[in-house]
């Protein structure tokens, strides 16, 4: 068995802070894992790539072949389009925000990219930002959309909660909790 | 044994704790700029004797004394310095490690070069990540030539367990050989996180001093001697790589040779290209360290039919393989462009050069998807300080504007377009003079504080002696922000004396608030400078906002 998972968004979304998390948890699970991520220019609001291989066997490349990836979280709609052609055709699921991140002039018509989405196999799009706020936690959209891709995961939910916990702990419980009932409203989706 | 998952950065540096390294030396460069900072992180977890000694000042003077000796980890002015301090620090006889990117080795060629010809004593690892497909760089330049040209073995590990059980036994053989010993790296190791085994750490080992002047002071008839001495070791450099290399002898018809990451590409599609071919699996040699020995190679080309050479950067031991005279066999990769001699390699890469089909992805008709290129941060000061220079330019047709390497070289983008060039650290203000010597009007050097005293100090005073009309700007946030917010060697309100130091006339440094609530009185500022007949500096302060959240965070 093995997962192959791209993260994409935008620099400052949180993207790279949740592929930790599904990688810790992934481990807990027992699985091997591998994790890349490009950094450096990327953080100043360029596009963010990370690639996160799960397997029960010796995992080789860093990075995910074309058409190989099982999952494709992308916290922003156009950042999905970008990676698509990373997705298996036969099996992948795109999870995708719908919220765009307007930072560059010629970006293009929201309804068309979301429509693009929608059009493929099995793609969630999900209002990530908006069921973040209703959980009183603006900042989640990212444990949202880890949530609304959960079940998709070869990894037990309350590991996944364990991790959440853990990065935020710092924060304090509070945060740690608005960040809990993000994941789980993400969870309570369901897709078609 | 214990395990952790660490990236290839943080293997390295971890490996260097464990073998008792007593001095690290680092200036930021991506993607090598995690080894200092774990480094920093971890270096007291390991019983650092010296409380502070990381900051560089309270550990160095303490007495000396084996067990009591101070270990550090420190930022430096730049590759050179850095490269020098850990010489000095195995002179000494303990060992001694820096690291720094790719074009970061041509500014500490000299000391790279020379220090080859030395009897090295405490173990000395040179850890040098490149960048292929500069992800962060301007070249994609490879190491493993600079450590060709040096002389120097190489270690090339293929993932992270590799990465540290190299850098761990960079040391033992840097000793054993009195040699310093290069680590290259590559992004995709650099910065990817696997689970890492990691071996019993020893304590600070301390070999003694060195009272062999002959063999540290290179004046010619002694340079010859140790030249001749590194020369006549290259025969055991090679035995050994050879010896290191794993060869499987299988199919007949294809060899295939991998160098470092490329191992992992390859082992991706191994089982595809066996399924395709009976299960038999190719002939495989795997090669991760240099200088290349060549007997396994001739082993290779004896049992197969043909060869494919994967390697991350240039082709190097492809090259080597084919000679003028040609190879015995047919020989596939990125000289006959079955691996793009550009950029890094990929499985999908590596894929279609062992002749798989690759896979079907997702597609999508009618959209090309726009790129999204990095840009100043909301708030940054660089951003105003540009506002205020092109506002200051306002209706002159005669100017030249040349940058550096540093989050500022955005400034080349729209909708600035403010800058005309990036070339290397410290360029801007050397190419600024220049143009300026052979009559360039307007002639101005764009720089962060942090790139000012890494390489531009030494051409201000070229202007400032020779009296050279341009004006410098020198963007001061405080920090190397580019890399992550880092400390500069230097604080900010130093800056001016150091200017003044330097022989700028007091009149001409000018210290400006890089903030838009000022930017009336920063463009008139420029504008009088700019009019100045001599060498005037123009100071934009203001703190990065990247350091601050990284501030706020602690």
């Amino acid at each position: 068995m093995t997962c192959d998972i791209i993260l994409c968004g935008v620099g400052g979304q949180g993207g790279l802070s949740v592929s930790v998390v599904i990688a810790r948890a992934a481990m807990a699970a027992g699985f091997q894992v591998k994790q890349s991520e490009i950094q450096g220019m990327s953080q100043r609001g360029g596009e963010v790539l990370a690639n996160l291989r799960i397997s029960d066997r010796e995992i080789f490349s860093p990075t995910i072949s074309k058409g190989q990836a099982d999952i494709i979280f992308a916290f922003e709609p156009l950042e999905a389009l970008r990676h698509v052609a990373w997705l298996s055709a036969d099996h992948g699921t795109v999870v995708s925000a719908m919220a765009p991140i307007l930072n560059i002039p010629n970006y293009l018509d929201i309804e068309a990219v979301r429509a693009e989405i929608r059009r493929i196999p099995r793609a969630r799009l999900v209002d990530a930002d908006a069921i973040a706020r209703q959980e009183g936690n603006a900042r989640g959209a990212n444990v949202v959309l880890v949530g609304a891709g959960a079940d998709l995961l070869p990894i037990p939910t309350v590991l996944i909660e364990r991790e959440i916990a853990a990065l935020f702990a710092r924060k304090g419980d509070e945060v740690v909790q608005a960040n809990l009932r993000a994941f789980r409203a993400g969870s309570a989706l369901r897709h078609e | 044994m214990a395990q952790m998952v660490l990236s290839g950065d943080e293997a390295i540096a971890q490996a260097a704790l464990d073998a008792g390294v007593a001095g690290a030396f680092a200036y930021p460069g991506t993607p090598s700029t995690e080894i200092m900072e774990y480094l920093q992180e971890h270096i007291e977890d390991v019983g650092d004797p010296a409380p502070g000694a990381t900051d560089g000042q309270s550990g160095e003077a303490a007495q000396r004394d084996a067990a009591k000796a101070p270990r550090v980890a420190q930022w430096c002015t730049n590759e050179k310095t850095a490269y020098e301090s850990a010489l000095g620090a195995s002179h000494t006889g303990r060992r001694a490690m820096v690291s720094m990117k790719h074009v970061g080795l041509n500014v500490a060629m000299d000391p790279f070069v020379n220090s080859a010809l030395l009897k090295i004593n405490g173990g000395l690892v040179v850890v040098v990540a490149d960048d292929p497909s500069m992800h962060s760089s301007q070249d994609e330049q490879d190491s493993r030539v600079l450590a060709d040209f040096a002389r120097v073995p190489c270690f090339e590990p293929s993932d992270q367990q590799e990465a540290y059980d190299m850098a761990r036994a960079a040391f033992d053989y840097s000793e054993r050989h009195e040699v310093p010993v290069l680590l290259r790296v590559t992004t995709r190791l650099a910065h990817a996180r696997a689970m890492v085994r990691m071996e019993e750490a020893l304590s600070v080992t301390d070999r003694g001093e060195t009272h062999d002047p002959g063999s540290w002071v290179l004046m010619p008839a002694m340079a010859r001697k140790r030249w001749a001495a590194l020369l006549e070791k290259q025969t055991e450099f090679k035995a050994d790589a050879d010896a290191a290399c794993a060869l499987d002898l299988r199919s007949k018809d294809l060899g295939v040779i991998t160098c470092g990451l490329a191992r992992a590409y390859y082992m991706e599609n191994e089982g595809a290209w066996a399924a395709a071919h009976g299960g038999e699996r190719p002939s495989h040699l795997h090669i991760g360290r240099y200088p290349v020995g060549t007997e396994k190679i001739k082993a290779l080309v004896r049992h197969v039919g043909r060869i494919l050479v994967l390697e991350e950067g240039y082709p190097y031991i492809e090259r080597d393989i084919r000679g003028v005279f040609g190879a015995p066999v047919p020989v596939a990769g990125k000289l006959s462009g079955e691996i793009p001699l550009a950029g890094e390699l990929n499985a999908d890469s590596v894929r279609a050069a062992l002749g798989i089909p690759g896979h079907e992805g997702v597609g999508f008709a009618g959209i090309e998807v726009p790129g999204r290129p990095p840009q100043f941060c909301q708030g940054c000061p660089h951003a105003d300080s540009f506002t205020a220079l092109k506002r200051a330019l306002e209706g002159e047709a005669d100017f030249f504007t040349a940058s550096d390497i540093g989050c500022y070289t955005l400034a080349a983008l729209p909708p600035w377009n403010a800058v005309e060039s990036c070339v290397d650290m410290g360029a801007s203000a050397g190419m600024a003079r220049g143009a300026a010597a052979v009559g360039q009007k307007r002639a101005i050097g764009v720089i962060g504080d942090s790139t000012f005293y890494h390489s531009g100090m030494t051409n201000l005073l070229d202007a400032v002696r020779h009296r050279t009309p341009m004006t410098l700007l020198i963007l001061d946030n405080g920090t190397t922000g580019m890399t992550g917010a880092q400390p500069t060697i230097s604080p900010t309100d130093l800056l001016p004396k150091l200017l003044e130091g330097l022989g700028v006339e007091k009149a001409h440094i000018r210290v400006l608030e890089a903030h838009r609530r000022a930017i009336d009185a920063d463009v008139a500022a420029i504008r009088e400078e700019l009019a100045y007949d001599g060498v005037s500096v123009i100071v934009m302060v203001r703190e990065c906002i990247e350091w601050l959240k990284k501030v706020r965070k602690s």
